[in-house]
């Protein structure tokens, strides 16, 4: 990670109309507050990212059913999701398909929130993949790499949320010794 | 003469072309999709195309990238039976099976048994051109499986019973009121959606619906690695995740071809595919699933149940790599590069006619646009390729914008050669014309297709009669003839021959005027067939502006290059044209001469398509030496020529008062081989102001437009040189022969070349 990488990666995502909020793992919460619409479900973030969530003071609020039933994922307006990797020259965020519904919940629903780590940014798509190979091959891994919302323009126009999310929203987290850690820039406009 | 004997007459004279019905048919149903689906397709074509410009524009290294793809393409070819080996066992260890398919038939019988064994009652499918080739819906249709198709377009297409017409955008030649009116017809809904947005939600709910009880889960694959199984899906609406994710038995079907060694090379792959198809930089979904996927099924039927319960899912994976004839395509020289295609679309969108018409007008059994070719070669055979080859004008416009560099206007006339050859019955009526066509080609060969083919040995006839020729070549009952029964359209004025040819006429003046000790440079002028028996002028403006330049010219009497026959795919009379033109430029090489090429197809033929005929060493040394006149010009002028000598805008330079300004439209393949742009520099250089239109093609490549069944798509295809150029007050300048042709009928502008705007005047 580096700071190149980070305003590439948000830069990326204004421009896939992606809103993003930067703050430290104990802010985590907040933001996912503030960016979730209602209903919303969603996997505990130790469960759908990176193992390194498990030690971490980030966690999602109690209004995010993570033990959710397949009814309430078909009611939710939101996902809430961690993602294991972001691609800073594509705003892509690599999300697995793991025994914990990440996939299910990333996708049935019309927002996702994503929870990645600035620590999991790599520049560019064959770090990405210099990345998935060994998982591929070792632990037969299914990742998907979400670049943006759902869209298509075989309607005659370009409309976003064709199958999956119309929006999403990234929860970027600085890591914990970032020098002014205690300061969430929450800059979510689009909640409800 | 009886009223009745009068009548006869005209009736006879309206069933005229009635002799060729096949010919007329093709005539037909191409003049019905330019007003069906032309304009919805060429919105949406040029959209992409521009996209593609801009995207790959700003993307570092697209060159590299480029040939990075092209070598792993290469080698997994090369490996493909070691590949097939070893994803087998790394998708078993993974739990998964897989089936290798001789044929569509092979396939549909174990997909069936699929469905069977899991009693599946509806399929839902992510798009998939594989499955379109072995039409697995009819087969699991006759099972009672209920078949639904999840990309978006896919699905209006299902609906409306039609076929897609383009790879990557199935239904780009429906416009959205008419998918508007199909839902409402099909659906009757109380409130019937009709923005974009109101459709795809529609669309949306419907097929939400859909898939949450499906049974079985259908996709493609784009790539997939033989070191772990993983496989590449790409789609921008999210279908194929959800296609995979809902459903517990996921079929996978491919084409062998799909198969690369190491999930690390999916990386080149990703950032050109989307760029290349609609322009997008990424699609908005790669999946890299290694199958079973490890995702929990919803049960939506029990849906207060816990999503994730924390138990094994039973889920099935099954991949069914095709080789209907793919194998056998491996092993045969001209089709092989096919094999290297990543279905991305770009060779469409570049596609001038493709452009106009779409993938209805331009496909086969399954794939359309210029690599369908290739593809319906291998897999379906040479008939179903014959149907539309012809629509390959050879212009080149895809080969940039392949991202694997397939030279696809290659394999069209390695086809078309081999069509050539197949259909090839005697008895024709074309004894009448065998002086004309001393080719190398078997006897019995369409008369159209061997009188363009022959085309130097018509023209050096034509010149030689001039002008006995000329008042026939255009008189009416000529004309007709032609069209009858060699299918040259009577609507395309017909070149004037030359009465002085360019040879004679430099012979005439005494040879070289620049002495060879006060010579920068020596250089053979080209005197290509049109040059040197059509339009001469532009042969004498190439000499006074290279000797104003200081060079020696000589214009020896040198045979045609081979590009007609090539363009009719005649291989072997092409491929002894370039011999004997090599042989007569062989001196002029050995004595360190330059070769000046006026017409860009004949500069195009000597660094692309001459290596495939002259040895290595001879193509290199041609390739090496030759330059299009402008590119001469503006390497003269770099190396310290003096631009005075040339004209320049202050003294005018047509018959319109803004004499500097220009409009310049690039030939096809002069951009294809990069020597475009010269022209533009060199005429900025000497003062003027240059327009350049950035059309791929004018539609008249291979002098298609000739050719009575296509000549209203011709001239669609230089439509938008008519919005760039038709009210212009600049000069128009276009190099190739073709180009002016078209440029001359449409604009009624009678363009020059660009060298003969910058020569000083006789
Ligand atoms: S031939 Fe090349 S440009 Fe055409 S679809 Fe295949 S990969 Fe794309």
């Amino acid at each position: 990670m580096s700071l190149a990488d980070t305003s590439t990666f948000a830069g990326r995502l204004d421009d896939l109309g992606v809103a993003v909020s930067t703050g430290p793992p104990a802010e985590c919460a907040a933001m996912v507050e503030a960016a979730a619409g209602e209903p919303a479900v969603g996997v505990p973030l130790a469960r759908s990212g990176p193992a390194a969530f498990a030690d971490s003071p980030a966690a999602l609020p109690d209004r995010v059913e993570t033990a959710p039933t397949t009814a309430d994922l078909r009611a939710a307006h939101t996902g809430v999701t961690a993602a294991s990797l972001g691609v800073a020259e594509y705003g892509s965020v690599a999300l697995e398909a793991d025994a914990a519904g990440t996939e299910p919940v990333s996708l049935f629903v019309d927002r996702h929130v994503v929870v990645l780590r600035e620590a999991d940014l790599v520049p560019d798509m064959p770090d990405a993949f210099d990345w998935l190979g060994p998982r591929a091959r070792d632990e037969s891994v299914d990742v998907v790499f979400a670049t943006g919302p759902s869209a298509t323009a075989d309607m005659g126009g370009l409309v976003h949320g064709a199958h999956g999310p119309k929006e999403v929203h990234v929860i970027l987290l600085r890591g914990e010794d970032a020098a002014d850690g205690s300061d969430a820039a929450v800059d979510a406009e689009d909640d409800q | 003469m009886s009223s009745d004997a009068e009548t006869g007459a005209e009736e006879a004279a309206a069933t005229e072309p009635a002799d060729n019905p096949d010919r007329e048919a093709k005539a037909e149903r191409i003049r019905e999709l330019l007003t069906t689906e032309g304009d919805a397709v060429a919105e949406n074509t040029r959209g992409f195309n521009e996209g593609r410009y801009e995207s790959t524009g700003r993307l570092d290294g697209y060159e590299e990238l480029k040939d990075e793809a092209r070598a792993i393409k290469e080698d997994a070819i090369e490996r493909l039976p070691d590949l097939i080996d070893e994803v087998r066992a790394s998708v078993e260890a993974n739990g998964g099976t897989v089936y290798l398919a001789d044929d569509a038939a092979d396939a549909n019988r174990y997909i069936r048994e699929v469905a069977a064994e899991r009693d599946a009652e509806r399929a839902v499918k992510s798009k998939s051109m594989t499955s379109e080739e072995i039409e697995v819906n009819d087969a699991l249709e006759a099972d009672g499986v209920d078949v639904v198709e999840t990309d978006l377009g896919e699905w209006v297409l299902q609906l409306a019973d039609e076929e897609p017409s383009h790879i990557v955008a199935p239904a780009i030649h429906k416009s959205r009121e008419g998918i508007a009116e199909l839902f409402a017809e099909r659906f009757d809904p109380e409130d019937p959606p009709e923005t974009a947005e109101e459709l795809t939600m529609f669309a949306r709910e419907r097929l939400g619906e859909l898939i949450e009880d499906a049974d079985l889960g259908m996709t493609g694959a784009n790539f997939i690695a033989a070191d772990s199984g993983t496989m590449l899906l790409v789609t921008s609406e999210g279908n194929a995740r959800k296609t995979v994710t809902a459903t517990d038995t996921h079929v996978a079907v491919a084409g062998v071809e799909k198969l690369v060694p190491t999930v690390e090379e999916f990386s080149p792959f990703v950032e050109l595919i989307g760029r290349s198809g609609t322009g997008q930089d990424v699609t908005s979904y790669i999946s890299t699933l290694t199958p079973p996927v490890d995702s929990p099924v919803p049960d939506f039927e029990a849906a207060d149940e816990p999503l994730a319960d924390g138990s094994e899912s039973d889920r099935e994976f099954h991949l069914v790599l095709i080789d209907n004839g793919r194998m056998a395509m491996r092993d045969d020289e001209e089709l092989k590069e096919t094999l290297y295609c990543i279905r991305c679309s770009a060779c469409s969108n570049a596609c001038g006619n493709f452009q106009s018409v779409g993938g209805h007008a331009f496909g086969g059994e399954t794939y359309s646009g210029g690599i369908a070719t290739g593809w319906e070669a291998g897999i379906e055979g040479l008939d179903t390729a014959a149907e539309f080859n012809d629509l390959c004008t050879g212009c080149s416009r895809c080969v940039p914008a392949c991202p694997v560099g397939i030279d696809i206007p290659w394999i069209n006339t390695a086809v078309r050669d081999r069509i050539n050859r197949g259909e090839a019955e005697p008895g024709q009526t074309d004894w009448m014309f065998e002086e004309l066509v001393p080719d190398e080609e078997p006897g019995g060969l369409d008369l159209a297709t061997r009188l363009v083919g022959n085309y130097a040995t018509l023209a050096e006839w034509g010149h030689k009669t001039a002008p006995v020729a000329n008042r026939l070549a255009n008189a009416g009952p000529v004309r007709a003839l032609a069209e009858r029964v060699a299918g040259i359209d009577r609507r395309r004025e017909l070149p004037e021959f030359a009465r002085e040819s360019l040879v004679e006429w430099f012979d005439a003046r005494g040879g070289p005027a620049v002495p060879a000790d006060e010579a920068t440079r020596e250089a053979v002028v080209y005197p290509d067939t049109a040059t040197n028996y059509v339009d001469v002028g532009r042969g004498k403006a190439t000499v006074r502006a290279l000797e104003a330049l200081g060079v020696r010219v000589r214009v020896p009497d040198l045979p045609g290059s081979g590009r007609p026959p090539l363009s009719q795919g005649m291989i072997a009379t092409a491929e002894a044209a370039a011999e004997d033109l090599y042989a007569g430029l062989a001196p002029h090489l050995d004595a360190g001469r330059d070769v000046v090429a006026i017409e860009p197809s004949d500069l195009a033929t000597f660094r692309r398509e001459y290596e495939r005929f002259l040895p290595a060493a001879s193509y290199e040394r041609l390739a090496d030496a030759s330059y299009d006149v402008m590119e001469y010009a503006f390497g003269l002028l770099e190396n310290g020529a003096d631009p005075a000598a040339l004209r320049a805008p202050s003294e005018g330079t047509g018959p319109v008062a803004s004499g500097q300004r220009i409009a310049y439209h690039p030939h096809c393949q002069a951009r294809t081989v990069g020597v475009s742009e010269y022209a533009t520099a060199t005429l900025e250089r000497l003062g003027y102001d240059v327009r350049v239109s950035d059309t791929e093609c004018c539609g008249m490549a291979g002098s298609f437009g000739y050719k009575t069944d296509y000549y209203e798509l011709s001239v669609d295809v230089g439509e938008p040189l008519v919005e760039q150029f038709g009210d212009t007050d600049r000069t128009v300048v276009a190099p190739g022969t073709s180009c002016t042709e078209q440029l001359d009928a449409l604009l009624d502008a009678a363009p020059r070349h660009p060298i003969e705007v910058v020569a000083p005047r006789e």
